[in-house]
């Protein structure tokens, strides 16, 4: 069954944490289309939610960081945040083991993919599900890249390992959907929290919308640590998500800068399924 | 410097309660597991988030282990600018500060922006 959904959105921890910082209007307008994706995804009958993200510390770290990994269990715990940080209560969310050995058997094909029996979610995937699937009623398959300790995972490979995740989802019988999250530009949990340099990300997500691999795959770390922060490298996933859209193309379905999220929050989705 | 041990601890600390409970119980035997300098382990004791931040430690990081200090949001952002004037720019890493107009002064920008729109 060809991948049922693929989308990209935001998970800057503020959208739950500190919500009332943020514009009344725009925070309301951003949960609608955060809720919305939610929508979209059930109407597709998706019996699998594979969440690309960029995790932070909740589960790798320098001591053996591998470039990319999924989760293969039936039930994650998180977020690992404190309640009272994140606003988001601590729970045991649904995974598919069985389905994730599928799926890492047929990444691992092309990927050097790292597999864990063990997944702590952080904000990275819990602030997405909180508004996606509040019931925690859809199994997920949690999926990382290296987006967080230098040498990170290079753009190209993030490119091969959301194609790999694409072939893998194609050749199961469930209904599988994709959502990549992360930030595009921003600089969080520094002095600068708030800052957006909101021109590169309108343009990085008008590459990502035509799904030009040439344009996504163009930028150096050097230039998206100018211009995009430390928190610009987890632009792999919506790279990735691209792949995944294998040559489809993307609508921008929200996104507008809020520094009080310090990030432009986004809600995107890519046209996997010609009607 | 020991960077990758401060991390190291403070990635313990922030996802594993049993951590947690024992640094609550006895730190100085946890610390010891750690190879510090003694910079690096009296700022983590006191906590001194300025300074935790100029050494280097990661914002994904640094931001949970003030959270477990129930240090508030605005003040973590405050200590960390002390820090920065008290002692200069981050040492190591990619964390370092790179100025901004702050978070208000950015909403008021984007309020007329919209306006004008």
């Amino acid at each position: 069954m060809p991948l049922v959904y693929c989308g990209a959105c935001s998970h800057a921890p503020g959208i739950t944490a500190r919500p009332e910082r943020a514009d009344t209007q725009t925070r309301q307008a951003l949960y609608k289309a955060l809720c919305k994706m939610g929508d979209d995804i059930r109407a597709t009958g998706a019996e699998a939610l594979i969440v690309v993200a960029a995790e932070h510390f909740a589960n790798f770290f320098m001591n053996n960081m591998p470039a990319f990994a999924i989760g293969m269990a039936d039930s994650y715990e998180g977020p690992i945040e404190e309640e009272a940080f994140l606003k988001i209560k601590r729970t045991k969310v649904p995974g598919n083991k069985a389905l994730s050995r599928k799926l890492i058997e047929g990444v691992m094909q092309t990927v050097d993919v790292a597999y864990a029996e063990e997944w702590k979610f952080d904000h990275g995937i819990a602030v997405p599900l909180h508004f996606i699937t509040p019931d925690y009623d859809l199994p997920i398959v949690p999926a990382n890249i290296n987006c967080q300790g230098p040498p990170l995972t290079p753009l190209k490979r993030a490119w091969a390992f959301g194609e790999a995740l694409r072939t893998a989802a194609d050749a199961q019988a469930e209904r599988i959907a994709l959502l990549a999250t992360g930030g595009i530009s921003h600089w969080p949990a520094t002095p600068d929290s708030g800052k957006i340099n909101a021109e590169w990300d309108r343009e990085f997500l008008d590459r990502w919308a035509r799904n030009d691999k040439d344009a996504l795959l163009s930028y150096t770390d050097a230039e998206i640590y100018r211009d995009g922060g430390q928190g610009g490298f987890e632009i792999r996933t919506f790279v990735a998500a691209a792949a995944a859209g294998k040559g489809a193309k993307g609508t921008i379905e929200f996104s507008e800068p809020v520094p009080a999220f310090a990030v432009s929050a986004t809600v995107a989705r890519m046209a996997v399924i010609s009607s | 410097m020991s960077l990758y041990q401060v991390q190291k601890l403070i990635y313990q600390l922030n996802r594993d309660p049993r951590t947690r409970e024992r640094y609550a119980r006895e730190r100085d035997a946890v610390l010891a597991e750690y190879d510090l300098t003694d910079e690096e382990r009296a700022a983590l004791v006191q906590p001194d988030i300025g300074l935790l931040y100029v050494l280097g430690v990661n914002g994904q990081l640094l931001m949970h282990f003030a959270a477990l200090h129930k240090i508030e949001w605005n003040d973590y952002l405050e200590r960390m600018r002390h820090g920065l004037a008290k002692h200069g720019q981050v040492r190591e890493g990619v964390y370092a500060a790179t100025g901004y107009e702050g978070v208000e002064a950015h909403d008021a920008r984007l309020k007329a922006e919209r306006e004008k729109r």
